[in-house]
């Protein structure tokens, strides 16, 4: 122990270079990263872009050191360094800012970073730590509270803490994994222009993993793109178009189209919720009385930071949560989430994560696929089930919906997240839909999933379907909605048709003002 | 299609070769522990072999003693489809056998024909066997209690009950050294398998296996329960009754074991007393693992525990070992047999027993993708 810390080398004290150099790691037989070289000059904002399983997250954990890569290198300020695991990246000051907070909620954020520390004395003088710390943030351009409990800052304040932590353990590259997926528009721009400013001050060099063309325009230098483990282009942001990054990112694949909207009146209100109250796990209030219609032929989508009573909402819909008052009508009918009541409205849902809410895994995707229906003819003949039907059907709806499968009866869960989210696309869109209940159905998924996806959705609204779509991406709302609510705090608090719609207002009542 | 065949046939091989694999280890183990208390293994496997399965007499013993393990199985199996790990077989067992013996006792008296008289027992030991490991199931669905301890402590409530009844309210005057109730007419008694010195408790215990697994892999109720074993989530959104498929197949699994109790009073004992607690729901738990929950497979694998307890009794005459013995290798086989369901999935059998990837059709699917 001793003669390692002997050999732990100071950390560097201005903002660092960083190469990588050939990178490469296999897993099984599927190249993550294949050879990725790239270049993050000191005190640069750099920003790393790539669709979902391009190796973005394989390549910063290799640089971590949570994975060991194969083949190449880590060049910190031109010198080779070894990073077999993170304390050795924090030794070299390289630290990393996940998507999901990891401070502790029920500690404040003085004891958060004072126990963040790798090396904290068995008797802490609170006193002097805290004198230190204030004296610390008060050199950084931003400050958070230091003597609230972590829990009871909102999102962008967490974040910022994040940073102010690893800024405290005296990292000078700061890598930020999707960094601003919890924020809201305000929020994201504060925090990235506080970081682009301590980078340009040569204070450090940020490395943002993103997948938001709009943020690297906006704040990043220079840009890589990665493709399949591949490093396939980037250089200087100012030197290219979004078009020339959306290339790089999806390669030559051609994209379906963004999905046409028809031009049609909203018919009569399909969905109605009136004065919904439902709580959460711990039995706190998450919806506090949501009021909404949708309409037969129009998106309704609900804007919202994470966490404000969406994904309630969503589950009480989906008959997967007791509402604790208030009332649902599909059509006048009074709704309940009972299978009778979903199949006389043809009610489909498309929940978040499907395959933790709406597949078995251990089903076979043709078992899966007959989840609405199977105890329907011509499934079932009385009680009894026929699983040649199940078999046939399931292969005229992976064919049409572009699973890929090594067979019906593969089990659902063997198949990729694309491929479980189309298998529950067709199995809710196969068949007729009058109202559709979608949370974030493109989360995680590559370019093409996401027009495909897309499309099925504005196709359902054309054909006349009522649909409500909650999504924390703002631009899918944008590009898909017919009239926008935001939610905050378990209340729709703004209202807005598509044609007025504008993301400072939108911004500005997902943040609660 | 014929590749979808061999994978469908590859999963269900790799469970066999691993089950197969967990029994002859734990013979293995068993043969040191043998040779430990200074027997010759070969002599134990091959006596054990002829005790279980070397003649019509041994098959006739082994059978009678797999009835009760047919039924008692199926309490952990069926509830085990809902994803719920159910051992309190022993308490449904025990009080479905107690429920029979005080129907049976009440209508004997009144003079009724003896098919009713069965009858009223073997729906009073469902219904008290059901009863009990529905209650685990409520208590599961309402309020969140863990459905493994809440059947285990109903188990030994069960059991303190039937104490209670026999040397209590219930006792016969006549049974000094052993309390229990009176004993059943010998004409309200269950009769044997014509042709056979075995009860018709067989019999139930097949059919029960045979209709639960229709019920549960052929029908859509069996197809909305385990939905909701595989991801309740899931069920929800597809509005399915949660709560009533819980209390139902819940119910089943304990009908089955208080049907068990009921064949052990009716057909065995005769009465009610603390000897129908005698393990034979501790056993069906092993029988319901080894079978992988699947009601169809806990036929042969009740069979073979039933023969290996049926051996125990020769081990003991012969080679002058302990007739619990054979406990001592049920115990190694359960062990091995939940160890080497965590290693399962790390282990790689030879191709044409996994089912190589079905190679055609997956291509002809990703190419339609392109």
């Amino acid at each position: 122990m001793t003669s390692s810390l002997m050999h732990e080398p100071v950390p560097p004290q201005k903002a660092v270079k960083l190469e990588v150099v050939d990178m490469g790691k296999r897993f099984g037989g599927i190249a993550a990263l294949a050879g990725v070289s790239m270049r993050v000059e000191a005190g640069s904002v750099h920003a790393l872009l790539g669709e979902n399983g391009a190796g973005k997250s394989t390549l910063v954990k290799c640089i971590m050191g949570f994975y060991t890569p194969d083949t190449g290198a880590v060049m910190v300020n031109d010198k080779e360094v070894e990073t077999d695991n993170p304390r050795q990246a924090h030794m070299l000051g390289i630290g990393m800012v996940y998507q999901h907070f990891t401070l502790v909620p029920s500690m404040t954020v003085l004891e958060n970073l004072v126990m963040g520390r790798s090396h904290v004395p068995a008797l802490i003088d609170w006193k002097k730590e805290r004198a230190d710390l204030s004296n610390f943030v008060n050199s950084m351009p931003f400050s958070v509270p230091l003597d609230l409990p972590v829990a009871s800052l909102a999102a962008g304040e967490k974040q910022k803490a994040e940073i102010l932590k690893q800024l405290y353990l005296n990292v000078r590259l700061l890598i930020l994994d999707e960094p601003t997926s919890v924020l809201t528009p305000q929020e994201a721009d504060e925090i990235l222009g506080l970081v682009r400013g301590m980078a340009h001050a040569g204070d450090i060099t940020v490395l943002i993993i993103t997948h938001k063309f709009r943020e690297v325009l906006a704040y990043a230098d220079e840009v890589s793109v990665l493709r399949r483990g591949q490093y396939v282009g980037g250089g200087k942001v100012a030197d290219l178009t979004v078009d020339a990054m959306a290339r790089m990112m999806i390669g030559e694949r051609e994209i379906a189209p963004a999905a046409a909207r028809t031009e049609q009146a909203p018919g009569a209100i399909c969905l109605q919720v009136r004065g919904l109250t439902a709580d959460d796990e711990n039995g706190d209030a998450a919806v506090n009385g949501v009021d909404l219609d949708v309409a037969a032929g129009e998106i309704v989508g609900i804007a919202g930071v994470s966490g404000n009573g969406q994904s309630e909402l969503v589950e009480v819909l989906a008959g997967q949560r007791p509402p604790t008052g208030g009332a649902i009508m599909v059509r006048g009918d009074a709704y309940h989430a009972t299978r009778t009541e979903m199949l006389r409205h043809k009610l489909a849902l498309l929940p978040e994560e499907p395959l933790h809410n709406a597949c078995v895994g251990r089903m076979s995707v043709a078992e899966n696929m007959a989840f609405r229906n199977f105890d329907q003819p011509p499934f079932s003949k009385g009680v009894w089930l026929s699983k040649s039907r199940m078999r046939a059907e399931a292969r005229g709806l992976i064919e049409r919906y572009r699973v890929k499968t090594s067979s019906p009866d593969a089990a659902i869960a063997t198949l990729s997240g694309g491929n479980v989210q189309r298998a529950v696309l067709a199995r809710e869109l196969g068949g007729d839909v009058d109202v559709l209940i979608a949370a974030n159905p493109v989360f995680g998924l590559d370019f093409a999933a996401v027009a495909d996806i897309h499309g099925q959705i504005v196709e359902a609204r054309n054909r006349g379907a009522a649909v409500l779509l909650v999504s924390e991406d703002l631009d899918e709302l944008l590009e898909l909605s017919d009239r926008i609510l935001v939610m905050f705090d378990g209340k729709i608090v703004y209202e807005t048709p598509i044609a007025q719609a504008d993301r400072t207002n939108i911004g500005r009542s997902m943040a609660g003002h | 299609m014929n590749s979808d065949l061999v994978l469908r046939f590859g999963a269900g091989a790799k469970v066999f070769v691993v089950s197969l694999f967990a029994i002859v280890l734990s013979l293995i183990v068993f043969g040191i522990f043998v040779v430990l208390s200074g027997v010759n293994p070969l002599d134990v496997y091959r006596l054990m072999y002829v005790g279980a399965f070397g003649s019509w007499f041994s098959w006739q013993n082994t059978l009678l003693r797999s009835a009760p393990l047919l039924l008692t199985a199926l309490c952990t199996a069926l509830p085990a489809q809902m994803g719920m790990v159910i051992i309190g077989g022993e308490g449904a067992f025990v009080l479905g056998g107690l429920a029979a013996a005080a129907a049976g006792l009440l209508l004997s008296d009144m003079s009724v024909p003896a098919l009713i008289v069965q009858g009223a027992m073997a729906i009073a030991g469902m219904c008290a066997g059901g009863a009990v490991i529905a209650s685990a199931g409520a208590l599961r669905h309402l309020r969140g209690v863990n459905e493994t301890i809440s059947s285990l402590l109903l188990s030994y409530i069960c059991i303190a009950v039937l104490n209670q009844m026999v040397e209590g309210p219930m006792r016969d005057p006549t049974s000094l050294n052993k309390p229990s109730t009176r004993a059943l007419p010998d004409w309200a008694m269950l009769g044997n398998i014509p042709g056979m010195d075995i009860h018709v408790g067989l019999i139930f215990g097949l059919l029960f296996c045979l209709a639960t697994y229709m019920l549960m892999f052929h029908t859509t109720f069996g197809f909305a329960a385990r939905m909701v074993g595989g991801n309740v989530r899931a069920a929800r959104m597809a509005g399915l009754p949660v709560g009533r498929l819980i209390l139902i197949v819940t119910f089943l699994g304990g009908a089955a074991a208080g049907l068990g109790g009921m064949v052990e009073v009716a057909a065995v004992q005769g009465r009610a007393n603390a000897t129908i607690a005698s393990g034979y729901g501790l056993t069906g738990i092993l029988v319901a693992f080894l079978a992988r929950q699947n009601p169809l497979i806990v036929i042969p694998v009740a069979i073979l525990l039933g023969g290996i307890d049926a051996s125990g009794g020769l081990l003991q005459r012969r080679l002058d070992m302990p007739d619990a013995s054979v406990v001592v290798l049920q115990g190694i086989i359960f062990v091995i047999l939940l160890a080497s369901e965590s290693v399962q999935e790390g282990i790689n059998l030879p191709g044409w027993f996994r089912g190589i990837k079905p190679r055609s059709s997956a291509v002809a699917v990703a190419e339609g993708a392109e």
